[in-house]
């Protein structure tokens, strides 16, 4: 394509939104542990959004894999919903594992 | 000093420049980027150009032996001394301007620090294996800037079109050859860079076609950077800022 097609591409005014998406970003620390939401950025796209993550969370070599999703793809649990959802299981500490020692070779549960 | 050693010095003050220079300028953007996500990954890059300046200047100072440090070689050094490409000193412009700057600048660096890896100088090879991976996530990301504005509005498109127009012409410096690098390439230090341009152009191609940018169509380039016989006026000022802290007050410490 020339420049003689820019009549192709979008104008500014078409674009509804000149803000990029957010996303959320999860890191995993090391190999064997599971990623952990660090934090949010604006980005572009997906492919983007991973490479910003690389220079705002990994500088510090936290990283060995990033996940990024765009955060209004995550349904979340309503603060109001925090009787019914969570009080319940308050009464019941013989579902926490803690009447057994674990041996220390199991490592990180 | 021999004349391995002058040219040798030369060679990696070349590299040591190209570095230094360009991440100075990319280090301008900070605090000033579109957003704040640019502008760490901005600041990221020039900070991995000044780490790579210092590896490559920190060689120059133990080949010359003169008992000039890293440091004194970046801040003592006057506008004749220094060897980096024209295009690495040009002002960053609009924040298309800077990424068509990186772009053409990287396109170039990958494949000659991978070269380098090959070299007969196991300290060359050293550096060249630390920074190309460095080298490779600066190409992935501004070549997809490149594309993101190239093929993006009417606006950022007109602004990568100019600024591929306005820097074109300092490209061809790459692939200027002097004496310096005739004979590091005799010496083995260098390997053979008779592809680079071919392989340079397949890959500003495919980007600038992803990207619906037109290359210009001129034979004309810039020159006088590397070899340092004519710099443009911009570098004085950049060493101006750059070198004035040092100057003024010789003993400063962190």
């Amino acid at each position: 394509m020339t420049l003689s097609n820019a009549s192709d591409m979008i104008a500014e005014d078409q674009i509804s939104s000149t803000e990029w998406p957010l996303w959320e970003i999860f890191i995993r620390g090391q190999q064997g542990i599971s990623h952990r939401h660090v934090g949010s950025l604006h980005a572009p796209d997906a492919k983007t959004a991973i490479q910003s993550a690389r220079d705002v969370y990994t500088r510090r070599s936290e990283g060995v894999s990033i996940w990024v999703v765009e955060s209004q793809q995550i349904t979340a649990s309503s603060p109001s919903d925090k009787g019914p959802l969570y009080e319940p299981s308050k009464s019941k500490i013989y579902r926490h594992p803690t009447f057994f020692d674990i041996p220390d070779k199991v490592g990180a549960m | 000093m021999t004349n391995h050693q002058s040219a040798y010095f030369e060679f990696l003050c070349h590299f040591g420049d190209n570095a230094l220079i360009l991440g100075h300028r990319l280090s301008e953007w900070c605090g000033h980027a579109p957003s704040l996500e640019e502008d760490i990954a901005l600041a990221n890059t020039a900070l991995d150009l000044m780490g790579e300046a210092q590896l490559w200047l920190g060689l120059a100072s133990d080949v010359e032996g003169h008992n000039r440090t890293a440091d004194d070689l970046a801040m003592h050094r006057d506008v004749w001394d220094f060897r980096n490409f024209l295009l690495t000193e040009q002002p960053n412009g609009d924040f298309g301007q800077t990424i068509m700057r990186q772009y053409l600048f990287d396109a170039w660096h990958v494949p000659t620090l991978t070269a380098l890896t090959s070299s007969i100088e196991k300290s060359i090879v050293e550096i060249a294996q630390k920074t190309v991976k460095e080298a490779r996530y600066h190409l992935s990301r501004s070549r997809d800037i490149v594309i993101g504005l190239g093929d993006g509005t009417i606006e950022s498109r007109k602004r990568m079109q100019s600024a591929l127009e306005l820097l074109f012409p300092y490209v061809g410096e790459f692939f200027t050859s002097d004496s310096v690098e005739q004979q590091m390439v005799k010496e083995g230090v260098l390997s053979n860079l008779d592809n680079l341009r071919k392989s340079y152009f397949e890959e500003i191609n495919k980007t600038f076609s992803s990207a619906t940018l037109t290359l210009p169509n001129i034979q004309f380039s810039q020159k006088g950077g590397k070899t340092g016989k004519q710099h443009s006026e911009h570098l004085g000022h950049i060493l101006n800022q750059m070198q004035w802290l040092s100057r003024a007050y010789p003993d400063a410490n962190w």
